[in-house]
């Protein structure tokens, strides 16, 4: 199966000032991809940007695939412009996504601001065995996906940085208050996306009480099939490809 | 109008003959086994694979690339499994296709080089050796090999007494002369050149005031550097009589035949895989529609046929 394909834009929905979400109608079939997998995307034809960018797949609806996105730069910008009846390129699914045990309950959910986007796709695919989910963004507008998740029956535990919306602080710091409080058992296990610092204090409380943890990784991308070594990230094992054994790792291997 | 049938896309390197003068660059398509998926590895030229040593090399802390104007910087730092692990692991793959492998290696001195075309020549189903030249040298306080003619004639023709595989040496652009540097590794014996490899250059995050590359510096890539690489194939393809592969921001038939008409026998494509891993069949399939539409019959009429 050559997973080189064109998809056809069926919508991008400016959600609130820079983020939007992207329905792609892929032009061949493919089979449903697991949460944390991703796609590299053309995001124009031009040579400036070059290469692809890298997206998580946020939702997998009858056949198209929605990829939620926080614009962060020029490549991002020019995504935001493609209008409906565009074809954009796109290899993938990419990647090893969350795998999350068939009989494992007890499942914390953490998301950091556009973290939200695959972690979202693994509520949705585990949303029957009732997750916790910790959501951390920097104010209410930004605070994504709400109601989605309420028809998941699952209501986060939310953060932002300015208050607006749940706790003021960070989402690890509200993270660890409710844990002590409602009785942390050691069989849980915790899946996270967001950015490093984030996730970087993730590994010290999960360390800290020997939990298990696993969290989606980012890395600059050139190829996302694993030749160009170039999206590395040091682990206890040496220096690992984001875009092949990940972009998910335990978190107990990345060294920060 | 001459049919695609009677269309001559027949290449050679020394002794080494290709179907086709389309290659992969070294570093952007591993080992080949990621592309097998998307192309038909049969239909390559050749493959040219990663930069291999002795021994395994871990390679640069990340960042490791950044995306600089139509092009990009790299600093993967010569990560690789070695030659051991090349041979037993990899080797067995690309020997099932109809398509010659050029092994691209080097070392940080000239035993190591040595040892290494060495080893290399005595493994079965390699066709021919690529010498990257574009590495630090141990004994000469890591200086590169490829910018002192002095040194790169010492480690060439020390190579060459190593191996009777057709022997590339990939040149350096980061020289004032380049057409010096050819001529240096054909007269070490070289049986042909091939360039450019990635030209050095450096990036900065003006809100951090940091290097964006963990590495500081790295290599430059991609169509940006196209009219540097073209120029210095034309200098290389004036100075030797040896065979010129042509490389550096490869995307098109069109940019794949600007570099033979400047003299290149070969083009070699690497970032154009990372933008689309099907780059190089479509390059092949548009040079044999430009030959058909100009009534070229043979691929090798091009090669320096520019007109200054
Ligand atoms: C596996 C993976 C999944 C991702 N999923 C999502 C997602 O679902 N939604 C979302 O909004 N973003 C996601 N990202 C991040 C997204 O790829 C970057 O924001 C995007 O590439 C930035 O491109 P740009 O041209 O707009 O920004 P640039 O101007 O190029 O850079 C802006 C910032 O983005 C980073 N960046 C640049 N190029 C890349 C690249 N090729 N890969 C990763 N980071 C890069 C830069 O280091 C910089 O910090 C994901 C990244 C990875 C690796
Ligand atoms: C990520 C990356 C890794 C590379 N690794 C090697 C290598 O191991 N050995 C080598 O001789 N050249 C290496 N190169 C250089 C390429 O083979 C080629 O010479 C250069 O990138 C110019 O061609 P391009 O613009 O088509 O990429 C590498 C280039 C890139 C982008
Ligand atoms: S992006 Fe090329 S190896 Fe991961």
């Amino acid at each position: 199966m050559d997973r080189l394909l064109k998809a056809s834009v069926i919508e991008n929905r400016q959600l609130i000032n820079n983020h939007y979400l992207l329905t792609l109608q892929p032009l061949k079939k493919i089979r449903k991809p697991g949460p944390g997998r991703f796609f590299m995307l053309t995001v124009d034809d031009g040579l400036d940007p070059l290469l692809k960018r890298p997206f998580s797949i946020h939702r997998w609806t009858g056949g198209n695939f929605q990829i939620l996105y926080r614009v962060a730069g020029k490549g991002t910008h020019l995504l935001s412009k493609k209008k409906q009846g565009d074809t954009i390129e796109a290899i993938g699914p990419l990647g090893n996504g969350f795998n999350v045990g068939k009989t494992q309950n007890n499942i914390i959910l953490v998301a950091g601001g556009i973290g939200i986007a695959p972690v979202f796709a693994l509520a949705e695919t585990i949303s029957k065995r009732k997750p916790l989910l910790f959501y951390g963004t920097r104010t209410k507008k930004e605070a994504l996906c709400i109601d989605n998740l309420k028809s998941l029956g699952i209501k986060p535990v939310m953060s932002t940085d300015d208050g607006t919306l749940g706790t003021k602080g960070n989402i690890i710091n509200v993270m660890k208050k409710h844990l002590t409080r409602s009785t942390l058992s050691t069989d849980c296990v915790i899946y996270a996306c967001g950015p490093g610092p984030m996730l970087r204090s993730l590994s010290e409380f999960t360390k800290k009480h020997g939990l298990k943890a696993y969290a989606a990784l980012e890395q600059n991308m050139a190829c996302g099939l694993g030749t160009c070594l170039g999206c590395v990230v040091n682990t206890v094992n040496g220096y690992k490809r984001v875009c092949k054994e990940g972009p998910v790792f335990p978190i107990d291997e990345i060294i920060w | 109008m001459t049919g695609k049938k009677t269309i001559d896309l027949k290449v050679n390197l020394g002794k080494l003959r290709l179907k086709n003068p389309v290659m992969t660059a070294s570093g952007t398509f591993g080992y080949g086994e990621e592309y097998s998926e998307f192309i038909d590895i049969n239909k390559l030229g050749a493959v040219v694979v990663k930069g291999l040593s002795l021994k395994p090399k871990q390679g640069n802390p990340p960042p490791r690339i950044v995306e600089t104007p139509a092009g990009m910087l790299n600093a993967i730092g010569l990560q690789n499994i070695g030659i051991e692990n090349f041979i037993n692991k990899k080797l067995p793959f690309l020997k099932q296709f109809d398509t010659p492998v050029i092994v691209n290696f080097f070392g940080d001195s000239i035993a190591e080089y040595v040892k290494a075309a060495g080893i290399l020549n005595s493994a079965k189903g390699i066709h021919a050796l690529e010498m990257n030249i574009s590495c630090p040298n141990k004994q000469a306080g890591w200086s590169i090999f490829g910018t002192d003619p002095k040194v790169t004639f010492k480690v060439v023709s020390q190579v060459r007494k190593a191996t009777d595989l057709t022997l590339i040496v990939k040149l350096s652009p980061n020289v004032t002369d380049i057409g010096l540097m050819a001529k240096t590794a054909e007269d070490a014996g070289a049986d042909a050149v091939s360039l450019i490899n990635t030209l050095t250059g450096m990036a900065i995050d003006i809100k951090s005031r940091k290097p964006k590359l963990a590495n500081i510096t790295g290599g430059l890539s991609g169509p940006a550097v196209r009219p540097v690489a073209v120029r210095m194939v034309w200098e290389c393809y004036k100075t030797v009589k040896i065979p010129v592969i042509g490389m550096g921001g490869i995307l098109s038939a069109e940019d794949a035949i600007e570099f033979i008409l400047a003299g290149a026998s070969a083009v070699a494509v690497g970032t154009g895989n990372f933008i689309n891993p099907r780059t190089t069949m479509d390059i092949m399939e548009g040079i044999e529609c430009f030959m058909a539409d100009n009534g070229i019959k043979s691929v090798k009429e091009l090669t320096g046929a520019v007109q200054c």
